[in-house]
Order: C-alpha cells, then structure tokens, then sequence
C-alpha cells in the first residue's frame, strides 16, 4: 500500500467512525443517563432514511426534508418516551430488552405498512453531488465530506451542551444522583424526556444524512445496531466522549481489516472488543 | 340415513385403521381426491415480496391449464418461512406431517431450502423448489424428489467469464459479501474466467450483509484491473452500485456480475447502474412474443409487473402441472411422476428449458446491459447452460 492510499484509507476510516459515532452517541446516552437499554435503536436509524426519502421525495428538497425528519423524529421520541420509556426507567434490564426488541418488529411492520418493501435511493443535492479527484482513477464523492462535516458539529455541539451548558449540568446532576437532583429542584423527568428526544433525534439525523450513499431499504437498522452496540461497549456504557474515540478505532480497524486480513475482517471488530473487555472490562471511559 | 350410516362405517373404518397406526396417511388422502399443495414461502420481512410473486407465478400457470392437476381438484397450504434458516426444518415438517401435502413448493432463502431438502429426503415428499439457488440441493445432496425451476448461485456467473475475455478484459477484481451465495457465485466466474484465459487479480470480499464498500473501492482503484465483477443483491447492490459510481469508478472501470446486482434496484440505484453488465436466465425486457404474453397476463391478474420471481414461480406451476397430466393425476405413483417431471420441456417466459439430470433447469443465460433505468437483453452468453451437478448421484 503506498502512501497515498494510506491517506486514502484513513479518510475513509474517519469517515465511517464519525457515522458510527452519531449512531452510537444517542445509545450510549439513553443508556448513561436513564440506564434504559435500547435495542429499537437502529430502527430509528432506519425510520429517519425512510422519512428522509419519503419527504425528499415530496418536497422535492433533501435539506427541507432533514429539517422537517429531525423535527418530526425529536417528536416521535417525545411521544415514545412519554407512552412508554417513561414506565420503564426502573424496571429491570431484562424488560427493557423486551420492550424495545418487541418494538424493532413493530417499526418495522409499521415501515412495510407505510413505505412498503422495496429498495429506495435519495438523490444527493446537486451542490453536494460533485467528487474530487484523488488519484489518477478514484475520487472522492463531496458528500461523504459533508456528512463528516455534519457528524463533526455534531460532535462539537454534543460536547458544548454536556459540558458547558445549563442543561448540560442538570442532565450530569441527573445521571449522577437522580434524587439529589430532584431534592434541589430539577425536573428529571423533563430531563429524561429531553435526553430521549435527543437520542431518537441522533439516530434518526443519521439515517437521514447517510439516505443518499446508504439507500433505503428493510432491516437497514439491525445491520448498524449490532456495530453500534460495540462502540458503546467498548467506549465504555454512557460516555460521549469514548463513544467517539472508539467510533473512530471501529473505523480504523475495520477499514484496515477489509484491506489488509481480508479473510478476517467480519472478526477483527468483535476481537477488539474482546480485548478492550480484557484490559478494561468496563470500557475505555465507564464514568 | 344411507349417507350417515356411511359416514358411520367411514368412521369406524377410519378408527380401526388409525389403531392400526401405518395405513391412516393413506386413508386420509383418499378420502378427498383432492391434491394437496404447500406453499413455504417468505410472506413477511425483506424477501417478502419475491414470495408474493412466485405463489402468484405458480397459480397463474396451473389457472391457465384449467386451475387442476391431472383433472384433480387443489386444495392449497401456506406456511410463512419468513426466510428463517433456525425454523426451516419445523416449517417444512409442519407442512408434511400436519397438513399431509403432497407437493412442497419453496423457497428463495438458501439456508432454509437446507432445512426444507433435509425433511424433503427424509419423507420424500415432491419438492420443488422456486428460487434458492444453494448447490448442494441439486448436487451432493440432490434426490429422486427435489426438482429446481430457478438455477445453482453458480450458474449466471458460469456465463461471464467468456462475455469479458470477449470485450478484451484480462485482468479482473472479483468483490462480494463472504457467505455461501457469494462463493458459490465466485465458483462459477472463476471457472468460466479463467477457463477463457482471464486472471483474477484479487477477490475482495466483506462480511454478509455489511454494506460499508468505501475501503474495498479504494483498493480497487488502486489495484487498476480492467473490470470488476461482482455478486450482490438486494439493497446492498443498489448501495454498491452508488458508491461504486461515487468513487469515480463508474467509467474507469466497467463493472459487471450476476444479474441479480441490478434485479429490483435500478429505481433506487438511478444513473450510477447505467451501463453495468450482467448474465441472468431471465430479462424483463425480453422480447419475444411469449414473454410479452406472459408479462400482459400477470399484470392484468394481479395489478403489478412480474419479476424474475414471477416467472420462477409460474414455471414452477408449468411444471407441477405437465408434470401431474402426464400420469393422469396419479401422484402416489412415484417412478412415474419423477420421470415425467424430469423429461418435461417448459415453454417459459424466459424461454424453452429442460431439466439436468440433477434436476436443475438447463437454460440459456443472457448477457444484459443497463440502458436508461432497464436490463436490456443484448444477446445470449451461453447456450443451454447446464449446472455441473457436481457430486449428484442421480442417473
């Protein structure tokens, strides 16, 4: 492999790190702040391609699309949470598990109801749909630049709100001591709803962002849910910021693996996270 | 009082044979002369709707020869597999033991047919099977009772190898997901490839259904073949087909593979699939009178376009058909009936087929063009293609 496809590589490891991270972050904080396992997580990935689709294709705008997906899926998971996550924050994991995997069925019945079972593309915005030439016969398509951009600010915002914001500390209190945080007077319930929210929201902005190379087709949501469970496990359950590191180290190690051990490359993920398990069995950041 | 004494003495006859345990399947299916046939079909999840059009497939065909077989009455079991590997056997054993069919038809789901072959073996009930292509059932694990009206993984992709080496393409990039119908697809390239003096240069491959194909283009163009072939199918096809047209590839490198990369997903993959070479044992574009016939008919009955599905499903039905008139509805007399299903021609949409000796068709395989949004038939790869049955002990 010569310099210049090493660079290549690298790009695109960062690239599908960051996508994974915004799957990942919504989970890993459903999971840190409420201890709510949630396994219809990578149906809301799936839910926000299949909004994306059906409203671009309405609209005839991807961006009005997304905007109005983002609100609608911020919606959904107040609604969701407020009908049922809500009743289940105390309740054993094991009901959780049940709960939520009963869900995955129905979201995806509800998706064969509505947009039946067929594979769909969303078409790139004409601004975006440009490639830039990297070698001599590969380049590089701008919107998968975008969607690394948009993960960034994400990323970025995710963190200014968490750590410097006043809702950021409520949502800290809440997670650290929930009845402390009552006793001096936040409202943790609002809290949860808002957190649940922003977690549907994640997911559901990721599906929308990754329509356009992903296409939209049934079950999308289980393939990403198995990889994001793996970041946020060996992240560490409920970090942010290990969910992004080991976003990244998935991205790296996959894309390598593809490459160099093709023959390997289903395993070497799950042999990374065996091995985190082993030095650090509470993940890379357990807070 | 005649007909309740008559049911009376049925009953007792019936009581009696059922303590005698052996003889009640027999019994039972004398008293209905009528045919009983299961369909095992994916009815839920993504393979739904290929299991919609191959049911519609198979009844549209025995409707049109008179809605019998061999002058006996249907009656007509569904059971959903829901392309469900881990309940194959239970599905398949529900159909046959519960509802006693005599003909089993499904299904598309490789590792289901498995389960369905291994209850079809153990209780030799006619199996025929609409789609899943896994090799083994027609070739080490092939029997007297298990007939195909689809094709092996092997057989589109046995019919590429000699179109490329045709277009000057020497040197090729083989890529799929690394599961059985990826490799069973790769044995017939390679055998064909190389056969007609082509080097692979180098066979990617990812984990099943992993659908992340940015470092495997990446290293495609850095490895500068003169084409790539491929097996995908589904929504992974449409998103490989995208991506590989994203990453510049598209007119640097021509892409080709088995037909089923570009079955279903030229809508969602739009201008990125134009051009794309493919073989397959059937086009939708087709043009011959029989299968502007065929497509005018199912989309009359049923409110929608066939598919490839739909034509497997309706030669399924030609065959069960044909192959119950030739002994005159006579299906508890084996040796004849596997010999009649086994010398059938079937005039298909897809054109005239026979069976092998191992009981898969043996067709002609077209090489297909992507051309504004359609597979547009551009000539015939291989004459007759007979899978190799490697392994079957039929004779």
């Amino acid at each position: 492999m010569d310099f210049a496809n090493l660079l290549i590589q690298l790009l695109n490891s960062v690239q599908y790190g960051l996508l994974l991270f915004m799957l990942a972050a919504g989970l890993t904080l459903i999971f840190g702040i409420m201890g709510v396992v949630n396994l219809a997580h990578g149906s809301f990935y799936m839910l926000g391609a299949y909004v994306a689709w059906s409203l671009a294709a309405r609209t005839g705008s991807l961006a009005l699309a997304i905007v109005l997906g983002t609100l609608l899926s911020v919606a959904f998971g107040l609604l969701l949470e407020r009908i049922l996550f809500r009743h289940f924050y105390h309740r054993d994991h094991l009901d959780q598990v049940l709960l939520t995997f009963g869900l995955i069925y129905i979201f995806e019945e509800l998706r064969s109801i509505l947009w039946g079972d067929d594979v769909h593309g969303v078409t790139i915005p004409d601004v975006l749909s440009a490639s830039v030439p990297l070698t001599e016969n590969l380049s590089y398509p701008v919107y998968r630049l975008f969607m690394s951009g948009v993960c960034i600010a994400l990323a970025l915002g995710l963190y200014f709100m968490i750590s410097k914001t006043r809702l950021g500390m409520k949502i800290r209190a809440g997670a650290f001591n929930r009845d402390m945080a009552e006793s001096l007077g936040i409202n943790i319930k609002l809290i949860h709803a808002v957190v649940f929210a922003l977690g549907v929201g994640l997911a559901a902005v990721a599906g929308m962002i990754a329509a356009p190379v992903a296409s939209v087709y049934p079950n999308m949501g289980s393939q990403v849910l198995i990889m994001c469970f793996v970041v946020v496990v060996i992240g560490g359950i409920g970090s942010v910021r290990g969910a992004l590191i080991s976003a990244l180290l998935v991205g790296l190690v996959d894309t390598f693996g593809k490459v160099l051990l093709p023959s390997m490359a289903g395993m070497l993920v799950y042999m990374l996270m065996a091995a985190v398990l082993l030095w650090k069995p509470e993940g890379l950041f357990k807070q | 009082m005649t007909t309740r004494r008559l049911v009376l003495s049925r009953g007792a006859a019936l009581v009696g044979a059922a303590s005698t345990g052996l003889l009640l399947p027999e019994i039972v299916r004398a008293q209905s002369n009528k045919i009983r046939v299961g369909f095992m079909l994916p009815y839920t999840g993504t393979f739904a709707q290929l299991g919609v059009a191959i049911e519609n497939g198979v009844r549209m065909a025995i409707n049109e020869k008179g809605g019998k077989l061999g002058g006996r009455e249907i009656e007509w079991f569904k059971v959903d597999d829901e392309s469900e590997p881990s309940k194959g056997v239970e599905n398949a054993t529900r159909l046959v033991q519960r509802d006693k069919v005599d003909v089993l038809i499904g299904t598309v789901h490789s590792g289901v047919q498995m389960g369905i072959q291994r209850v079809a073996r153990e209780s030799g009930v006619l199996s025929l099977i609409p789609n899943a292509g896994v090799h083994a059932a027609t070739r080490a694990l092939c029997a007297p009772n298990v007939f195909r009206t689809s094709f092996t993984n092997s057989q589109p992709t046995l019919a590429l190898g000699k179109p490329m080496m045709d277009k000057g393409l020497k040197k090729t990039v083989w890529i799929t997901w690394k599961y059985a119908a990826g490799d069973e697809a790769f044995e017939g390239f390679r055998d064909s490839y190389t056969k007609a003096g082509g080097t692979i240069v180098k066979e990617l491959g990812l984990p099943f259904p992993n659908v992340e194909f940015q470092a495997l283009l990446t290293e495609i163009a850095s490895l500068k073949p003169d084409a790539v072939a491929c097996f995908f199918a589904g929504g992974g096809a449409a998103k490989f087909i995208k991506d590989y047209a994203a990453a510049g590839l598209k007119d640097k490198i021509p892409l080709w593979g088995s037909g089923f990369l570009t079955e279903g997903v030229l809508d969602a993959a739009g201008p990125a699939a134009e051009g794309i070479m493919t073989t397959m044992h059937y086009a939708d574009s087709l043009d011959t009178p029989r299968n502007h016939q065929f497509r005018l008919d199912y989309a009359k009955t049923f409110k929608m376009q066939p598919d490839v599905y739909g034509v497997q499903g309706y030669d399924t039905g030609l065959l069960l058909a044909q192959g119950v008139a030739a002994v005159k509805g006579d299906i508890g007399n084996k040796p004849d009936l596997y010999k009649a299903l086994e010398t059938q021609t079937i005039d298909s949409p897809r054109g005239k087929w026979t069976m092998s000796k191992a009981h898969n068709p043996i067709q002609d395989i077209y090489l297909r063009r992507v051309e504004k949004g359609d597979n547009k038939v551009i000539g015939i790869a291989a004459k007759a293609l007979a899978d190799s049955g490697a392994g079957c002990k039929l004779a």
